[in-house]
């Protein structure tokens, strides 16, 4: 970790329109995260987590506030420039593993790689991640062939093949048994420790939200407390 | 299972188009070979017929002999046409031995000339489609018949009778529907026809042969070219319709798919690129299958109908077809398309 500022969010206010009625998602968010951070986000259901995390990702644009990722203000940013911002600064790991089921392993991180528009060959550093992942014999196989945490590690495998600044994981153990969810939260731990990936992940499972440096809570749409 | 089905779909106005567009084709053809197979250099018909007219016989026969002694004449033969089937199957009577002068005669497969007043001839297409041969009592022109030969195709008719006998039959007694003529020399052609269109009048239609089988085309063909176009715009909105409803399930079905494409980045282009490349395999999927059916089709035409419909391939058809096709098909994969692209990634992703 060192001491760069990769996000920097204040006052960051998220309304959601639905029919006539508005849903104040996030009423006001403070918080920056250092270059090479594993933080863990914790709160109970509906208090803005996952908002959060589609504003820093770039799969929405926020209601007023700023959000600063690297070098790039998210709150005044067009369509396309969201959609370049999502191919290379930030990768998303979701709780449903969200592969693409009709692709093998390899050819999921292949469209990632080929919507990123990096080169189509891994690099070595690459082959090694993929080591550390422990599914490189397991590439040829179809989602539906693999084990939840198989299938998890390909997701964050495909999150990370373009070299994002941020890591976005969204309750990546919240469909995995213990044994499953130690692998994968040992891999994330093993890729902030080793490569310096930054890291964001949400959590219900306090147990899980250990792993990271420090804990952020949330409730109502607001951050509450950091430990 | 979709797709296979689209497929399927889409095919079938292009095998439409492609059958319609080989039975035209095929008849001018086989109506050529026919005209050629007389050996003829001139042709007379009455006043006012179509150059495609097959049936009727409005002629005087006293003008066959009169053509025959103008100079350059060598030999005038009338024939009586009546159609037997539909308007593509015609029958013709004729002077046998004047005809087999002109034509340098008939090639028999079996049997031979008539013999009796009441004799038929069939070509081998005929017969095939009808199962005769020599012996056999056919019922044919509301009549029935003897058949003493089977020739081989390609000269004047899938069927010819005595002219005496068809005209007897029709309450039609000398008179006769065209008259061939062939020429001791054929570069006379344009000063026979002078002379006779001085002979007979200015409004009495005589061509040369070559002109007359240049106007058997598919052009000339009444309301064929707008039948095809009707077919043609069916089938840009039958592509249109079965690929817009089929990507528009396929968007449906997919779309937390197009949500995680999102969220790795991929561009509202990007995304309407896939659904327009899938339109494009269907549509070239469904010209393939479209193209597989005409042969089912012409298979099945040739093995039951060969003389009555004389079907062909016209490969450039093929292309035509296709472009029509793959052109309705991405029209219709568009609304689909552009409905994925802008699909809100955070929605689709948490779609079931
Ligand atoms: N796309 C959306 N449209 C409308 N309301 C939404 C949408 N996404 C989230 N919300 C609402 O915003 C609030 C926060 O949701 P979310 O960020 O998913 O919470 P969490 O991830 O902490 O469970 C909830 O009340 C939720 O119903
Ligand atoms: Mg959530």
């Amino acid at each position: 970790m060192n001491n760069i500022d990769i996000i920097r969010i204040s006052d960051l206010h998220k309304t959601y329109r639905v029919g006539t009625v508005d849903v104040h998602a996030l009423r006001g968010v403070d918080l920056t995260v250092k270059k090479g951070e594993f933080l863990s986000i914790v709160g109970p259901s509906g208090s803005g987590k996952s908002t959060l995390f589609h504003i820093i990702g770039a799969l929405t644009s926020p209601t007023s506030g700023t959000a600063v990722v690297g070098d790039q203000d998210l709150s005044r940013m067009s369509d396309a420039e969201r959609t370049r911002m999502r191919k290379r600064t930030v990768g998303f790991v979701f709780q449903k593993f969200n592969l693409l089921p009709n692709l093998t392993a390899r050819d999921n991180i292949a469209v990632a790689r080929h919507i990123g528009g990096t080169a189509p060959e891994p690099t070595p550093e690459f082959t090694e991640v993929l080591r550390l992942l422990g599914i490189a014999d397991r590439l040829d196989h179809k989602p539906n062939a693999l084990s939840g945490g198989e299938q998890q590690r390909v997701a964050i495998a495909r999150a990370i093949v373009n070299h994002p600044a941020i890591l976005l994981a969204d309750e990546p153990t919240g469909n995995l048994d213990t044994e499953n969810s130690r692998t994968v939260l040992e891999v994330l731990r093993d890729l902030n420790q080793r490569m310096g990936q930054t890291i964001l992940m949400i959590t219900h499972n306090p147990e899980a939200a250990t792993y990271g440096h420090s804990t952020v809570h949330m409730r109502d749409g607001r951050i509450v407390e950091r430990t | 299972m979709r797709s296979l089905l689209s497929v399927l779909l889409i095919g079938v106005p292009v095998t439409l188009i492609l059958c319609l567009v080989g039975l035209s084709h095929g008849f001018i053809e086989d109506s050529q070979k026919r005209n050629l197979g007389i050996g003829a250099d001139l042709l007379v018909r009455p006043k006012g017929s179509s150059f495609l007219s097959l049936n009727g016989a409005p002629m005087r026969e006293e003008f066959v002999a009169l053509i025959a002694k103008q100079p350059h004449v060598q030999l005038a033969t009338g024939v009586y046409n009546q159609t037997a089937e539909g308007v593509t199957l015609g029958a013709a009577g004729i002077d046998y031995d004047q005809f087999a002068k002109m034509s340098g005669g008939f090639t028999f497969v079996s049997g031979g000339r008539f013999a009796r007043p009441d004799d038929i001839i069939l070509d081998e297409f005929y017969a095939t489609q009808t199962k005769k041969k020599v012996g056999d009592t056919i019922e044919l022109l509301k009549s029935k018949w003897h058949v003493s030969g089977i020739m081989e195709g390609g000269k004047l008719a899938h069927i010819v009778v005595p002219l005496k006998t068809l005209q007897t039959r029709n309450d039609n007694p000398n008179h006769i529907s065209q008259v061939f003529v062939k020429l001791d020399d054929p570069k006379q052609v344009t000063a026979v026809i002078k002379n006779l269109h001085e002979l007979l009048g200015d409004d009495v239609p005589i061509q040369s042969m070559d002109d007359f089988i240049s106007l058997l085309n598919v052009n000339n063909i009444p309301a064929l070219a707008g039948f095809i176009a009707v077919v043609m715009g069916i089938g840009v909105v039958i592509g249109f319709l079965v690929v817009s409803l089929s990507m528009y399930m396929a968007v449906l079905q997919r779309t937390r798919e197009i949500g995680i494409l999102k969220s790795l980045g991929a561009s509202k282009g990007f995304i309407l690129g896939i659904i327009l490349s899938e339109a494009l395999c269907l549509g070239i999927a469904g010209t393939v299958s479209g193209i597989g059916l005409t042969y089912g089709a012409a298979a099945l035409i040739h093995a039951l109908k060969p003389a009555t419909l004389p079907m062909i391939m016209v490969y450039e058809w093929w292309l035509y077809a296709g472009a029509i096709t793959i052109v309705g098909a991405l029209l219709g994969a568009l609304y689909p398309g552009l409905t994925a692209a802008s699909h809100d990634p955070i929605e689709a992703l948490s779609y079931e």
